[in-house]
């Protein structure tokens, strides 16, 4: 299906699991593989995976558990976070680069350098986020397609 | 430059993608943190040289459209990590050199970053 055959939503969702490194991107990599297959031009689906891919790491790392909701329109996708986690207590000094709270065993996998939000802000049209400390965080991505 | 010629020059053992041989490398980034590689890296045929050899480089390098993935130090992935590069379609390399040594090969062959220094 090409992008200009589609005009109603196409949508679904993934649960994720905090601390399920194995199966951790999963959810990212089969969303730019709906992508792909709908002809969306390589680069916003590129742009999508990495915002998309982030937010879910920032699931798995930081959170219980939580889930990623997914909406593809002709001229829009959204993906929506929302999880069970600790909150952010200061989301200004979240999106600094550099900035990380992920502990050290995520470090040594290659995360947590404190780029996520910075990452998924770079490639996202709109990010909004909302949190509340002790119950959690929800995070919308939002990628025109132009 | 064909995978081939690149695993030539870092005397590295194709682990993963035999059938890849051919595919063209234009650009090179090395880096053990992903969300770098997410980051500053472009979309340009790329290869990526690596001291992780967990499955999460190998979803970075598909999220990222890296096309093969070179382990320095003779590091092996576990066979997880190499079942999912295989569904991924990313080839994957084992050289025994340094990171910098086999970026340092590489770029005098004529290889270039994949991060947009002058961005």
């Amino acid at each position: 299906m090409k992008t200009d055959e589609f005009r109603t939503k196409i949508e679904g969702s993934f649960h994720l699991v905090g601390g399920d490194f194995t199966k951790a991107g999963a959810a990212s990599s089969e969303l730019k593989s709906i992508l792909t297959n709908l002809g969306i031009s390589q680069d916003i689906v590129r742009r999508a995976a990495i915002a998309t891919f982030e937010g879910e790491m920032n699931v798995i790392i930081h959170a219980i558990a939580g889930v990623m909701y997914y909406q593809v329109s002709h001229d829009l996708i959204k993906v929506v976070f929302e999880d069970m986690g600790p909150g952010i207590p200061d989301i200004n000094k979240a999106m600094e680069e550099g900035y990380s709270t992920a502990p050290d065993w995520v470090r040594e996998m290659g995360w947590g350098a404190g780029m996520g939000l910075p990452n998924m802000k770079k490639n996202a049209d709109e990010l909004r986020i909302d949190s509340v400390v002790g119950e959690g965080t929800t995070v919308e991505i939002l990628i025109r397609i132009k | 430059m064909k995978i081939k010629r690149i695993a030539e020059i870092l005397d590295a053992e194709v682990i993963l993608g035999q059938d890849s041989l051919d595919t063209e490398i234009e650009t090179v980034c090395s880096s053990d943190l992903m969300s770098d590689l997410l980051h500053f890296s472009t979309r340009h045929k790329s290869l990526l040289i690596t001291g992780l050899t967990n499955s999460q480089v190998v979803r970075t390098a598909d999220i990222a459209d890296i096309k093969a993935i070179v382990f320095v130090l003779n590091k092996r992935p576990d066979k997880d990590t190499v079942a999912l590069a295989k569904e991924k379609n990313i080839a994957l390399l084992v050289s025994p050199l340094s990171r910098f040594t086999a970026c340092g090969k590489l770029y005098s062959e004529g290889l270039r970053s994949c991060v947009d220094e002058n961005r």
